[in-house]
């Protein structure tokens, strides 16, 4: 227990940690702090480029193993039922309709990459490996939780279904495109290429992410701000307590997988994460009747900011403890 | 100088709905619009402002077309079948242009 507490505090203070806490902080304080939109845009190409890279990279390196197929299933199957335990939970905790329910609760299903690029930067920080291809589960896992959620508002009596546009717009989201091509190339490429463009993607990595999760701090205490008289108290404890729940779900699946130490840790992030920027869109396309001000305030103002603070030390630290790494 | 009465019709609807809106216009005759980004505001469904948004879920579009009068009808039942169910404001006014062949 001493061992994981002081991972954790480890953790917690670290420059992208705290980075974000500054964002959080000047937000909440109303500070004239911004960082310009497309800085920002540009700052998650590269990190999404920079993580998909070194995962294709590591894939090449150490070889695929027949984990790589049960993982993305896996992935698959826990992006598509997180929902429904989502939508159980929030009928205890929360007094929501229906639509809002299934919205948030696709939110959960799904994941959010940044919290993913953070906890693998953690896992680095801390000497951790983890497989490669955890990229790919994580943009396998993007999809699945929408589908699960347009099928919860239909057992309502309310027939919604998916349009092809739509589906074509999540599979190819160009957060999904870039992430899954940028693995193709460093599998391609290998090792070999990864010494090519090594000083371009791998020594600015920790800087840049300092940066954007500065900002991403400023969303999430703008979001947080302007949204927290939306939520009531049973939704605001869902936004904390659904992290928890998917990580457990997450710990259980890698353990199962017999995946390594950060191998477990990242699907504890991936289920614990939850979506603020493929799902809302999706939602606002499929589900407009429900409210944005309630799944946008929690997945990027509640459940963001605990996953980054809290969650991920805690993930990694219990990840550490059961798998003896 | 001479001109010609036309109607300008200006919806302000969220970015992922901008596509469907453009295709459902152009299905319905409409050859030209202009797309213009909205940088805030605050209505039925509270406050927001571009600034610092995540999710293209979150951002708004106003498009605008310039198009003949007896052409509004069959244009605002296309971009209403859209627009119905979403976040919005649709407005029509009258407007004049000197180059009606092109509208």
């Amino acid at each position: 227990m001493q061992d994981i507490l002081s991972l954790a505090a480890t953790n917690l203070l670290s420059p992208i940690i705290l980075s974000f806490a500054l964002g959080v902080a000047a937000a909440l304080a109303r500070s004239d702090l911004n960082i310009p939109e497309a800085v920002a845009k540009g700052m998650s190409i590269y990190l999404l480029f920079a993580i998909g890279f070194k995962g294709g990279v590591s894939v090449a390196d150490h070889g695929i193993d027949g984990t790589l197929a049960l993982s993305l299933l896996a992935g698959v199957a826990l992006s598509a039922v997180l929902p429904l335990i989502a939508f159980a939970l929030l009928q205890v905790l929360g007094n929501l309709s229906r639509l809002d329910a299934a919205a948030v609760a696709a939110h959960y299903g799904s994941i959010s990459i940044v919290t993913f690029v953070a906890g693998t930067s953690v896992l680095e920080a801390s000497g951790i490996t983890s497989e490669g291809y955890m990229v790919a589960v994580a943009a396998a896992m993007e999809a699945p939780a929408i589908l699960s959620a347009l099928w919860l508002v239909s057992r309502g009596g309310d027939s919604r279904r998916m349009d092809p546009e739509l589906l074509r717009e999540i599979m190819l989201n160009g957060s999904i495109v870039l992430l899954v091509g940028s693995f193709v190339i460093g599998w391609v490429t290998g090792v070999d290429g990864l010494v090519k463009i090594e000083a371009f993607i791998v020594s600015p990595f920790q800087g840049v992410l300092c940066l954007f999760l500065l900002d991403m701090g400023l969303v999430a205490g703008r979001g947080l701000r302007g949204g927290s008289g939306v939520l009531r108290p049973g939704v605001l404890a869902f936004g904390m307590v659904m992290p928890l729940v998917g990580a457990t779900l997450g710990l259980a699946t890698g353990l199962l997988l017999g995946l390594s130490t950060g191998g477990v840790a990242l699907f504890m992030v991936l289920s614990a994460s939850a979506s603020y920027i493929a799902v809302p869109a999706a939602m606002r396309v499929a589900l407009p009747e429900a409210n944005p001000s309630i799944y946008l305030t929690l997945s990027l103002g509640v459940t963001f900011p605990f996953n980054l603070t809290i969650g991920l030390p805690v993930y990694v630290a219990v990840a550490s403890a059961l798998t003896g790494g | 100088m001479q001109t010609h009465q036309a109607k300008r019709v200006a919806i302000i609807i969220e970015q992922v709905m901008q596509s469907r809106l453009t295709s459902a216009l152009e299905e319905a005759g409409v050859t030209g619009f202009t797309i213009l980004p909205v940088l805030g505001g605050s209505g039925r469904s509270g406050a927001w402002s571009r600034e610092g948004q995540v999710s293209r879920g979150t951002g708004m579009v106003q498009v605008v077309c310039i198009i003949r009068p007896e052409r509004l009808d069959e244009m605002l039942e296309a971009a209403f079948a859209v627009v119905e169910r979403h976040i919005g404001v649709v407005t029509v006014s009258d407007c004049e242009v000197l180059r009606a062949e092109r509208f």
